[in-house]
């Protein structure tokens, strides 16, 4: 669709200049805070960085508790959160039959993913701190981040099951074949490899997530590894934020390093979930 | 999902059911209820946040009065000479969300124009996943970026800016919300019919005048939901302003000096040892009050906003 070409285009140029930096510019902004992080942090990166346990003297101090931490995590909230998301996502899918009460779901699930994340840390704080007597343990967290990531999983897990076609279910049901059966044999294996994809990204979105963490009430300064559900425990962008509060020049480079091990530590999880993604898909077609 | 594609998902009235004869099997029921428990989590969720912020709000109420919270200027539980009033935290909130939507609305809306308008096809392809980039990066790395380079970089132009201040936290949230406001409102504008534009064309206008009169008006639903959306997000978001707009509550509008956030507090008294049951431990659960209906309006209004622009189509 080209616009008649009679009068100056300057105008044009200059909205159409206009328009490539505002969205070049945040990008280019991000890009130059990355570098600046990496130029920062390099010089502490080593591997008695990612062993050691946190020290009053920074360039003694590591990141090993918050690593272990937040791996542990990570698989929690993964145990706890894909099995609920999938399971409610089939609910909706595949048995809601647009009911009310789908309806319902839906709408809360919606509102649920507004909610701001240190809204949930209050949650986990007065339910499963509190009321649940946990206390400030590792399980305390990940059940908390659980709760905040399920809305998410619960949406791509649907994305996933709306992709699988109509008629592979009604060619099972011609068969003979149960509800049950149908979703177990026919529906999830085809929609696995999105499942598994919108996963990883909710569970990324969980390992950097901070605020929830700090009012469930993970330590700061912590000189061991959690030794069980109960233990407490810390968590890498906990530890970031104990160390970018302190005004020593040599903490900031630390929180900085660490900042770089989170940010790669993404980044092969959202690699890994586009890696998937096209490898089963290309398996399945 | 753009809002098209709702118009070709399968009609779900008309989908064949599986045919039961006799009793179906045991697993068959245990998977339903299986199944539906899972659902039944999400509203126990949302009932939870309701009870634990409702019971310890009322404990709080009882003890200070909604009075004092309202009517009181100044915020300083945690002093010997306590006062409730939640104007100052309302008010850091609000300074620093409003400076994030002054940087995020033109950098969002011009990047949706030039998404949906401008570039082809490959520019879009390459610029939307980026700018979600900028959305999936961890706020704590954000907080880092406002306290150590922004600000620093700030107090070189700006003399008597404080370390701690709402106007970098506010720039780097503004960063941060920009991807939101981009792809909602190209989303909105996107779904603006052809026909409109083609119409102006014929009228002899040019493609930023058409943008301008024609294309953005017609999505400025859309466009304003994308907005408040961001707002919302701005006002819950947490790490960057616990790191760098500082933890002194100021009834103040001016933004180069330290104020606090309702979530900062909650972060500062959280980083603390407040025992629960007593009062500064229920404070932050009153303040949580006031965030959770604050966003819960925003995003009402926002999807309101949304459906009734989509409706229009």
């Amino acid at each position: 669709m080209t616009a008649p070409g009679q009068r100056s285009r300057t105008p044009e140029r200059v909205f159409y200049a206009l328009a490539l930096l505002a969205v070049v510019l945040p990008l280019l902004t991000l890009a130059g805070l990355l570098y600046g992080v990496l130029q920062n942090g390099a010089e502490r990166l080593s591997w008695d960085f990612l062993t050691s346990y946190p020290s009053r003297k920074p360039l003694l101090a590591g990141i090993l508790p918050g690593l272990v931490g937040s791996f542990l995590l990570m698989v929690l909230t993964a145990l706890i959160a894909l099995p609920l998301g999938v399971g409610a996502a089939i609910h909706l899918e595949e048995y809601g039959k647009r009911s009310r009460w789908s309806r319902f779901i839906e709408l809360n699930i919606a509102n649920l993913a507004g909610v701001p994340s240190i809204v949930y840390g209050l949650l986990g704080l007065g339910l499963f701190v509190r009321t649940l007597h946990l206390g400030r343990s590792l399980l305390a967290g990940a059940c908390t981040l659980s709760l905040l990531v399920l809305p998410m999983v619960v949406m791509v897990s649907r994305e996933a099951l709306r992709t699988v076609p109509h008629h592979l279910r009604e060619a099972s049901y011609a068969l003979g074949a149960t509800r049950w059966a149908t979703v177990r044999q026919i529906v999830l294996p085809m929609a696995y490899p999105g499942i598994l994809t919108g996963a990883i990204l909710a569970l990324s979105r969980a390992i950097g997530e901070t605020a929830p963490l700090v009012v469930v009430g993970a330590l700061t300064y912590i000189t061991f590894v959690p030794d069980g559900l109960d233990a407490p425990f810390t968590a890498l962008p906990i530890q970031i934020f104990n160390w970018v509060s302190r005004p020593q020049r040599g903490f900031v480079i630390n929180a900085a390093a660490a900042i770089v091990v989170l940010l790669l530590t993404m980044l092969v999880l959202n690699g890994a979930a586009i890696y998937l993604r096209n490898r089963l898909q290309r398996k399945s077609s | 999902m753009r809002a098209s594609d709702a118009i070709s998902m399968p009609h779900t009235a008309q989908r064949a059911e599986p045919a039961i004869h006799g009793t179906p099997p045991w697993s068959e029921r245990a998977a339903e209820v299986l199944l539906a428990a899972c659902g039944l989590v999400t509203v126990l969720t949302t009932l939870g946040i309701l009870s634990v912020l409702a019971v310890e709000s009322f404990g709080f109420l009882r003890q200070v009065g909604l009075f004092a919270l309202l009517f009181d200027t100044q915020w300083t539980p945690l002093f010997s000479d306590k006062h409730f009033g939640i104007w100052p935290l309302l008010a850091g909130t609000l300074l620093t969300s409003l400076i994030a939507i002054v940087v995020a609305l033109p950098l969002g809306l011009l990047s949706a124009i030039f998404m949906s308008e401008l570039a082809d096809a490959r520019w879009r392809k390459l610029l939307k996943p980026a700018l979600e980039l900028l959305a999936g990066v961890p706020t704590i790395v954000y907080g880092y970026f406002a306290l150590v380079v922004v600000t620093p970089a700030l107090q070189a132009i700006i003399p008597g800016l404080s370390g701690f201040n709402a106007l970098g936290a506010g720039i780097v949230m503004g960063i941060m919300v920009t991807p939101m406001i981009a792809s909602l409102a190209e989303d909105a504008l996107y779904a603006v019919p052809r026909n409109l534009r083609e119409a102006a064309y014929a009228l002899g206008a040019g493609q930023v005048p058409t943008i301008a009169r024609v294309v953005v008006p017609a999505a400025l639903g859309g466009i304003a939901a994308s907005v408040i959306l961001a707002l919302s997000r701005a006002v819950g978001e947490t790490m960057i302003v616990a790191i760098a707009a500082g933890q002194e509550p100021h009834l103040t509008l001016d933004p180069r000096v330290p104020i606090e956030t309702m979530t900062a507090y909650i972060v500062q008294v959280s980083m603390g040892d407040t025992p629960a049951g007593t009062l500064e431990y229920r404070t932050i659960f009153v303040v949580g009050s006031a965030l959770f209906l604050m966003t819960l309006c925003m995003n009402v209004l926002s999807y309101r906003l949304a459906r009734r622009f989509q409706g229009n189509r």
